[in-house]
């Protein structure tokens, strides 16, 4: 994306909100969601828009781990290592997901078609090990499924 | 006027003052890092933590920088428990900066000779009490530099972690108000360098047209004529030289 259409994007999102700096979480939700991530350009805009310091907004973008200031892949892979999926072998799973994509955790692949993360528990422990792709919820995953899983995705 | 006891004595202060305020005003001493008269409570190192009883007979431990006087209220400063939680807490800032001069001279006040937690590195004197930020967006009112990230990778740092803000103007408050010194400042032949914990940046300083004296950051001066509403030529002498 250009920086001009995310400086656009950006002006939408803060006409929405009405410029109120109260709601500077939910504004940076929803840049999120248009942008994938959250670039540089995007904050300054953001801190230029709201008339809020700059310093503000990177510690409130930095705080909360829904944030990314990096640019994360088309899918975001979740794959849950709460006890429950820990005991029913979530490890393996997990090392077979970062060998499948050929990277580490809390990386992007180069094609930025998928981004690996671990998550606590995701309250499905019945089901586990949990590994969640976007919206989608996938149960009971062992090592030999984590191939099939990820070829549902382009 | 409230009426409270801090460690036996009856005290009378005015409504709104903190317990650590009235202590001081008594010339009771309660050790504190973050505390600063100049910006708003914060209550961010714990070390002024002391015992309170309220009117009512419940008893808590609060922060005295940020805990309000009440009626009735009895406070102590220097108890077992108190001495107990206070030894711990300078444990874990040696630990962290075991750098820093001015926490190794209340540790040993409270004879704290050493800390049975793994010594960390790279934490460059600060303790994350906010100062420099607080005093950088409440005082001067710029907001050059903010607590960043969570956890144990919480930072004081620069918008990006770059040697570089926007919007600071070099005033050095952030500096002064550091109570661990983790920032310093340098000001060498027309340049000033200001070191933060993680980053540091240069600021190009202005001569005096009179006596060639270089007196501030042009980027602070540039910053009060435009606050001020005053023409950028009547800052051309330093206060010194101005008529």
């Amino acid at each position: 994306m250009e920086v001009k259409e995310l400086k656009e994007k950006v002006k939408q999102v803060l006409q929405k909100y009405q410029l109120d700096e109260s709601v500077l979480v939910d504004i940076l939700h929803d840049i999120q969601a248009e942008c994938g991530y959250l670039p540089k350009e995007v904050l300054e805009e953001t801190s230029r828009g709201l008339g809020v310091p700059l310093s503000r907004i990177y510690s409130v973008a930095t705080f909360f781990k829904a944030f990314s200031l990096e640019p994360r892949g088309r899918h975001l892979i979740h794959v849950c290592t709460g006890t429950a999926c820990h005991v029913r072998g979530t490890v393996k799973v997990l090392e077979k997901m970062e060998q499948a994509l050929g990277i580490k955790t809390g990386e992007t692949t180069s094609d930025l078609k998928f981004t690996l993360e671990t998550v606590n528990c995701v309250g499905a422990c019945a089901l586990g090990p949990m590994v969640i792709i976007g919206e989608n919820y996938h149960g009971e995953m062992t090592p030999e499924t984590v191939g099939p899983v990820l070829e549902n995705y382009n | 006027m409230v009426k409270l006891t801090i460690n036996g004595r009856e005290i009378t202060v005015e409504e709104g003052t903190t317990i650590l305020h009235a202590a001081r005003e008594n010339n009771i001493y309660i050790p504190t890092l973050c505390e600063n008269e100049a910006v708003a409570p914060y209550g961010a190192c714990r070390l002024c933590l002391v015992e309170i009883t309220t009117a009512r007979g419940r008893e808590r431990l609060v922060t005295s920088c940020i805990y309000l006087v009440e009626e009735g209220l009895t406070v102590r400063t220097d108890t077992e428990r108190i001495g107990r939680i206070r030894r711990m807490l300078l444990e874990l800032l040696l630990a962290r900066c075991a750098d820093s001069e001015v926490i190794h001279d209340l540790a040993r006040q409270a004879s704290v000779t050493r800390t049975r937690f793994t010594k960390q590195t790279g934490n460059n004197k600060c303790i994350l009490c906010a100062n420099c930020a607080r005093t950088c967006e409440e005082v001067v009112g710029v907001a050059a530099i903010s607590l960043a990230r969570r956890g144990v990778d919480r930072e004081m740092t620069t918008p990006f972690n770059e040697d570089f803000s926007e919007v600071c103007i070099g005033c050095g408050s952030c500096a002064y108000s550091c109570p661990t010194s983790a920032i310093t400042l340098e000001d060498t032949d027309g340049t000033r360098v200001i070191n933060w914990p993680h980053n540091q940046m240069e600021f190009k300083m202005k001569a005096c047209s009179v006596c060639g004296k270089y007196w501030a950051p042009e980027k602070q001066v540039e910053y009060v004529a435009r606050t001020s509403g005053t023409p950028l030529s009547d800052y051309d002498a330093c206060p010194d030289c101005r008529e």
